[in-house]
């Protein structure tokens, strides 16, 4: 029996060790926020924080994260209030939305290392979070904003 | 995406529906609000009518404009407008409630908006394709939301003992302004209800002037909190009681078929439930699934696992041989010869060969995957002969008849839930994803999601066509362009439909090809013959991208050949504001609008170019290494027009530091979503140009995933996109806006390309071409 910390919440897991964590949020806990992109870390769509770092989820296992805190963007904020999903608002970042979960978590992520990223050090840090609709434009201005507040 | 999106089905030939063929049923159940606005008396005609025409009424089911279907009052106040289109990104799903709201006067805060499932009976038409939703959607949503706030106001006036002509609708009230008495909209529901829905003749609509959310682009999209917070119910995001987990197994070559599979390995996977054949369809095999074998689990994750121990042997049939460095020079040699003529004026031949000086460009543009950011998935559960599906689908109604036929079932024992669309740019008007599921959840008796990965969504595409444009362009002694003839070669979207389609349909023929605006004497298009070899289909702004690339790359050739400036060639070639006729084409499409409406105006053609060459800073001085292309393209009956500026280092990698571009699209609703989809669409234009390429070996798919089908992302996207708006007169028909910014983009760059470094890409992707 594997054990998981997820969003804060105690989580078992008795199957496949190797499972992607990716599909037991999914499909095991129902926490569809995260997405499925790609499956080979190549799109950022399942994008989690483990601890203090962004993790892609499709190719990290259950049993990597024990003893870890995880979290998805349903835990990122009690309220959705986090200043990068506030930005996210106001910049009206998303057309179809899909990928901006992992965008989004994957900007917390960053300011958690580095509180105010210059423009040049956004687009190195988001460049592994595909948007195939293109708001690109829009989520480097909302980043800017979260951490600036302008 | 164009007016034909079923033409195995004619489903045009149904035509307009009238109110009185919706059922009582569907009307009396509709939302399920008590005190909804819900008619007694029905009327007898509800024609739309408008200041102008379109091509609305000729979509299958055409329009339904109806305030008793789209708007219910609860006795609270909530206003529920019912979204019927589906939403990929583009807005719609805000866009048009906003519309309906806007008329009657709600406020907008207070205003839920409600998914129509797939039902064109009671909604009208629910393609989402084409570019066309507010196109066709403006004024039937004006209207009905004009006679809810009708409705109202005779409610209230009898409620006040007043004449009607004293009451007035004002954001979510209706006034009596004489005596100072209000009735909320939440008070006036359950008798609005009863007084009848007024003939649309003799609606007034509201003066643009007095707009409170049209053409603001203040308001939001309804789903934006719950997209950032994770909420957001994509097609992916289905979860039922019981539900299963499948993967399909597909032939690899497209019309091959299933010869034996060996399940035992799979079987073993931890979380591996069963192991199922599915059944294909044969090619042309239409919006029919390919067939293959499934594997049905617990988890997705288990699903896949179990998939890749699956041992399989395939037939792959008749496409086993394509492989697409060959057939590029299959259509090289096609595009050198004559063809079928679909256009004709003047003497090409004759003026070709009296011309001072001919220039030639042939453009090779490859197949382009569409890759939504989700890939197609679909929940379905069939049981007692009846099917529910869930999916992300810009077709609604045909995945309904699809479903229907496929299962053997009528239509109305199938439901179809539209969700989010996490992207669809043409991929999802193709239901075969659901009837998958459909098919699984019969056999197994449970709820089931097939989920595709992005290999499978890569490999089983409908993909974008292959084409090579070959242009000629005789000029004169003066340098005048006399002559200009255009042959386009690329495989048929009607192959999906019909065996031996060898000619290009005429929906893709009007995208770029004889709709061609320019003013020269002798002008002649051809189309000769391609076989298909892969399942085509739509895919964002379809032919127009090759076609929009061969053209305006012609006009940088041109340009350069006689020593102009880009932007001065271009006007030349279109030449005087007129209306451009197309007398020698047999029944020309026009994007399924009529031309009275919307003609081909080479005035607006020439008004984007002038404003994106003023606020685009067009002639400005660039650095070194930088340079400046400018294209205009009509598509979707909108006119847009790019400029690039583009960077290219001494190592040939390319970057690019501005774009801009103006569009004419009409009346527009909120210009705040024309802005992201121009922006998107820049992103989108540069993706196909930079690396966009799926070939073929053996008949089979090369390309897999991201790492060898890239996409732009952040740290190569354009540093900015400006987005100029052409504002016209209130009138004015709305036009497209999700397609047409992508046409123009390429070339746009292809030729800054030429003016940074003095190469032309005449190919694309450009991949490695500009490597030093
Ligand atoms: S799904 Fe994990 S990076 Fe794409
Ligand atoms: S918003 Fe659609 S993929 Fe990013």
């Amino acid at each position: 029996m594997i054990k998981l910390k997820i969003n804060g919440q105690e989580r078992n897991w008795d199957g496949d060790p190797d499972l992607p964590l990716l599909w037991f949020l999914r499909d095991e806990i129902g926490l569809t926020g995260t997405k499925y992109g790609c499956g080979q870390a190549l799109c950022g769509s399942c994008t989690v924080i483990v601890d203090k770092e962004a993790v892609r989820s499709c190719i990290t296992s259950v049993s990597d994260v024990v003893n870890r805190e995880v979290t998805t963007i349903e835990g990122l904020h009690p309220t959705g209030d986090h200043a990068v999903q506030k930005a996210w608002r106001q910049v009206n970042v998303p057309q179809c939305g899909y990928c901006q979960a992992g965008q989004i978590m994957q900007a917390a992520a960053l300011l958690l290392d580095n509180s105010k990223p210059t423009h040049d050090q956004i687009r190195e840090a988001m460049s592994g979070n595909i948007c195939r609709c293109g708001c690109y434009q829009r989520i480097e201005n909302a980043v800017h904003l979260a951490s600036t507040g302008v | 995406m164009n007016i034909i999106t079923r033409p195995h089905k004619l489903r045009g030939i149904e035509g307009r529906i009238g109110i009185e063929k919706i059922s009582r049923r569907s009307v009396l159940t509709g939302l399920g609000i008590a005190g909804g606005l819900v008619l007694a008396a029905p009327v007898t005609s509800r024609q739309a009518f408008a200041a102008y025409e379109t091509g609305a009424g000729k979509m299958p089911h055409g329009t339904v404009v109806d305030p008793r279907v789209f708007v219910a009052i609860a006795s609270d106040g909530t206003v529920t407008i019912v979204a019927h289109r589906s939403e990929m990104g583009t807005g719609v799903r805000t866009s048009l409630p906003l519309v309906v709201a806007e008329e009657m006067e709600a406020d907008w805060s207070r205003v839920k908006v409600a998914q129509a499932h797939g039902d064109e009976v009671k909604f009208g038409n629910q393609d989402t394709d084409g570019s066309r939703s507010t196109r066709h959607y403006l004024m039937p949503m004006r209207e009905i939301g004009a006679s809810a706030r009708v409705m109202l106001e005779a409610a209230a006036a009898k409620r006040l003992g007043v004449p009607v002509t004293e009451v007035k609708a004002v954001n979510h009230e209706v006034v009596h302004s004489a005596s100072g008495r209000r009735l909320g909209f939440g008070e006036l529901a359950a008798d609005a209800a009863k007084e009848p829905v007024p003939s649309i003749g003799s609606l007034k609509l509201k003066d643009p002037k007095d707009f409170r959310y049209l053409g603001k682009g203040q308001v939001s999209i309804v789903d934006l909190r719950d997209i950032t917070v994770g909420t957001a119910q994509y097609g992916s995001d289905t979860r039922l009681p019981g539900m299963k987990y499948a993967v399909i197994a597909r032939p690899p070559v497209t019309g091959g078929k299933l010869v034996s599979f060996d399940a035992t390995d799979a079987m073993k996977v931890s979380g591996v439930e069963k192991v199922m054949e599915v059944q294909g369809w044969p090619w042309p095999s239409k919006f029919q699934p390919l067939g293959g074998v499934a594997v049905i689990a617990r988890n997705t994750g288990a699903a896949i696992k179990g998939r890749d121990a699956l041992k399989i042997v395939w037939d792959d049939g008749a496409n086993g041989k394509y492989d697409s460095v060959a057939y590029r020079s299959e259509l090289e040699q096609a595009a050198r010869k004559p063809g079928l003529v679909v256009r004709k004026e003047g003497d090409v031949d004759g003026a070709l060969k009296g011309a001072d000086k001919v220039i030639v460009g042939e453009y090779y543009l490859p197949h382009l995957a569409h890759v939504s950011m989700e890939t197609p998935v679909a929940v379905a559960n069939v049981r007692d002969g009846k099917a529910e599906i869930w999916a992300p689908v810009q077709s609604p109604g045909g995945t309904r008849e699809d479903a229907a036929k496929t299962l053997g079932i009528p239509e109305d024992n199938v439901t179809v839930n539209v969700t989010l669309l996490g992207g669809g740019f043409g991929r999802k008007s193709k239901c075969d994803f659901a009837l998958e599921a459909a098919l699984i959840s019969k056999a197994i008796g449970a709820p089931v999601k097939v989920q595709w990965t992005r290999e499978d969504d890569l490999r089983h595409d409908f993909l974008h066509t292959v084409s090579v444009e070959r242009i000629e362009a005789g000029l004169d002694k003066s340098g005048k362009v006399i002559a200009w003839r255009h042959r386009s070669v690329a495989p048929t979207i009607a192959s999906t439909f019909a065996a031996n389609a060898v000619h290009a349909a005429p929906f893709e023929l009007g995208m770029g090809l004889i709709d061609m605006p320019f003013e020269i004497a002798n002008i002649q298009c051809e189309n000769p013959e391609a076989a298909a070899h892969a399942r085509i289909g739509w895919f964002r702004s379809v032919s127009n991208i090759p076609r929009a690339f061969a053209v305006q790359s012609m006009v940088g050739e041109l340009a350069h050949a006689t020593n102009r400036d880009q932007k001065d060639m271009l006007l030349e070639l279109i030449g005087s504001p007129r209306l451009v006729k197309l007398d020698s084409v047999k029944d020309p499409w026009n994007y399924g609008e009529p031309f009275d409406s919307y003609p081909i105006d080479t005035g607006r053609l020439r008004r984007v170019v002038e404003l994106v060459a003023d606020k685009g800073g067009w002639g400005r001085s660039v650095p070194k290494g930088h340079g400046l292309g400018i294209a205009v393209h009509r598509s979707f009956v909108s006119y847009i027009a790019t400029i690039v500026e583009v960077a290219v280092d001494d190592k040939g990698k390319l970057s690019i530091p501005r774009v801009d571009t103006a569009i004419d699209c009409g009346t527009f609703v909120n210009p705040e979503r024309i802005q992201s989809q121009i922006e998107g669409a820049a992103i989108m234009g540069l993706s196909l140009a930079k690396y966009g390429e799926i070939t073929f070996k053996d008949g089979k798919v090369q390309q897999g995933n991201f790492d060898n089908f890239p996409v732009v992302r952040m740290d190569e996207a354009p540093l900015i996109t400006n987005v100029h708006i052409v504002p016209v007169a209130a009138d004015t028909p709305p036009s497209g806006v999700g397609e047409p910014g992508v046409p123009p983009f390429a070339p746009a760059l292809v030729n800054a390309i030429f003016a940074a470094t003095g190469k032309r890409i005449r190919a694309l992707p450009i991949g490695k071409q500009l490597e030093t």
